[in-house]
């Protein structure tokens, strides 16, 4: 009588237990697809993106994308490659200012997500690497190459 | 062995086997996957153009001329610069694309095929000048933000295609229209497809002049896809931005036109000039219409040496949006004194001008020539950078090149 009870309990307890073993997988993976990190979507039949794989650095330039090899190098990379080329990037110079309402731009307009800890990490390379430099209202024409005219 | 067992398996075997490369084992590369050597591709061959343009931006592509490239009185499509905000549609088929005419203020939402729009309307060429509103943004101090354009984001094609008017009357244009929007085949690039990357668009006026078309024919030629392919909205003029490539769509509205890039600092400048580096609330900034008076002295190429008693021939184009060029001079004196050079009038409104002079240099030593062309109602271009505005636009301070007598 009272193993049949015992039984009973296991058999209920190992029951209640599955359960919440289920619930758990179950809520804990909706939780994790609801709160799952914005991801560029796959494009079937289009060229496929970039792969930037070869590290060389020249002079201090990454030959690959043509960035500037500093701390925070990376993970500029990583994140502001997927969408545009880095060409956008390094041709133009912003304060840190200028790059965060960059940033800011690009997350309320252009589908940027959330940096995390890298915003810092890549507003300190930008700043430092890509800084405005004084132009005046009028630069010199600076002609390096001459040719004769007949 | 025969060399078809190995290439054919795929379309990509056939591709490699027309450029002479058997892909091995091609019928084994997973669907959608481009070969290496196809990746990355040539943008010189890919949109024709002339190895001597420059390459601002490779995702999106954005190319400009350099200054002689731009000699010709017509600009052919080697030497036309891209402007791109997001992604070059892929796969069009011009037998099946449309242009649908909606909006709050069209009497009636009407969809023609191309082949429609070419029995059904007039067709019309006009040369029409298209500059990037951000053509100089390089030269701005501070620095502002995009496509550092030097002088060569401009361009004057010969456009054919039928009135913009004329298809809005055809569908009906209600009494309350003030604006039209154009929609286009081009892609967002962070991919999401609900997401246009550009959808600008003119005030009723400029879509019911002559000279707005939506072309079909570049040059006498079908649009290159880099220009537009099948269907090109052209707003001569107008920031080059107002003139919608890959157009499926033209909303006829009711209001000013909201789609992307029409706000913010987008194709905008501050209402009241401010002073450089001053941050701007999107309520007090403008949008960009005519362009401002500007030249480019496309010969000699800058750099030219040249023996002293030796006359040199200049020339080039002077432009001045919705307006006439009266007048452009050149100076080789820093501005110290100017000298009327010699002026076409325009092939047709909105087409730009061209100029010529005969300089005289008194003795050896360098020189800049710097010229200055002067709009219908006056207006000069500056020698300095003109006001200063977040995005960059508008800059038409005076083209120099330099020269030495030796």
């Amino acid at each position: 009588m009272k193993k049949g009870f015992d039984t009973s309990v296991r058999r209920l307890t190992l029951l209640l237990a599955s359960f919440l073993v289920l619930f758990i997988i179950l809520f804990g993976g909706l939780f994790h697809w609801a709160n799952r990190p914005p991801q560029p979507k796959p494009e079937p039949d289009e060229i496929l993106p970039e792969m930037v794989t070869d590290d060389t650095v020249e002079n201090g330039i990454h030959l690959a994308t043509g960035f500037v090899d500093d701390t925070g190098m990376k993970a500029t990379i990583q994140n502001c490659t997927n969408c545009h080329s880095a060409k956008l990037v390094t041709q133009n110079r912003m304060s840190r200012e200028g790059w965060e309402a960059t940033i800011r731009w690009m997350q309320e307009t252009q589908n940027l997500w959330d940096l995390g800890n890298n915003e810092e990490l890549i507003l300190t390379y930008l700043s430092k690497n890509y800084a405005p430099q004084a132009k005046g209202r009028r630069q010199n024409l600076n002609q390096t190459e001459w040719y004769s005219l007949k | 062995m025969d060399r078809r067992q190995f290439v054919g398996k795929s379309a990509l075997g056939v591709l490699a086997g027309t450029i002479g490369l058997d892909v091995v084992f091609s019928h084994k590369l997973p669907p959608g996957y481009v070969p290496l050597y196809l990746q990355d591709p040539d943008p010189y061959k890919l949109f024709k153009k002339d190895s001597e343009m420059v390459v601002l931006n490779d995702k999106p592509w954005n190319m400009e001329a350099q200054a002689h490239l731009l000699n010709d009185k017509i600009t052919p499509n080697k030497y036309m610069f891209i402007r791109n905000n997001g992604k070059i549609p892929e796969n069009i088929d011009a037998s099946t694309w449309t242009l649908t005419i909606d909006g709050e203020s069209a009497t009636n939402k009407k969809t023609y095929s191309l082949q429609e729009l070419k029995n059904k309307f007039k067709p019309y060429t006009y040369q029409l000048t298209l500059e990037c509103g951000g053509n100089g943004r390089s030269e701005f101090d501070p620095p502002a933000k995009g496509n550092q354009w030097t002088v060569g984001a401009v361009s004057c094609a010969n456009w054919t295609g039928v009135r913009l008017r004329d298809v809005l009357q055809d569908a009906g244009v209600q009494s309350d229209a003030v604006y039209i929007g154009y929609h286009a085949a081009d892609t967002h690039l962070s991919g999401d497809p609900n997401k246009e990357p550009i959808s600008r668009g003119v005030p009723l006026a400029k879509a019911m002049q002559d000279e707005t078309l939506l072309a079909f024919q570049m040059n006498g030629k079908d649009i290159p896809l880099a220009h537009g392919f099948p269907l090109r909205l052209v707003c001569g003029g107008w920031p080059a931005s107002a003139s919608g490539k890959w157009i499926n769509g033209i909303s006829i509205r009711n209001q000013v036109h909201d789609g992307a890039k029409m706000g913010g600092s987008s194709y905008r400048v501050p209402c009241e000039s401010v002073s450089p580096g001053t941050t701007v609330d999107d309520a007090n900034m403008c949008i960009i219409e005519s362009m401002p008076v500007k030249s480019l002295i496309t010969s000699p190429k800058s750099g030219a040496l040249i023996k002293e008693d030796q006359p040199l021939n200049i020339n080039g184009h002077a432009w001045a949006g919705e307006l006439q060029v009266a007048k452009v001079e050149y100076s080789i004196d820093f501005g110290s004194s100017w000298h009327v050079c010699h002026l076409e009038a325009a092939a047709n409104r909105l087409a730009w001008q061209h100029f010529d002079a005969q300089i005289d240099f008194p003795k050896k030593g360098y020189y800049e020539i710097w010229a200055k062309a002067t709009d219908q109602n006056g207006i000069s271009q500056p020698m300095v950078l003109p006001g200063w505005n977040p995005k960059g636009y508008l800059n038409n301070a005076c083209h120099r090149i330099a020269i030495k007598v030796v």
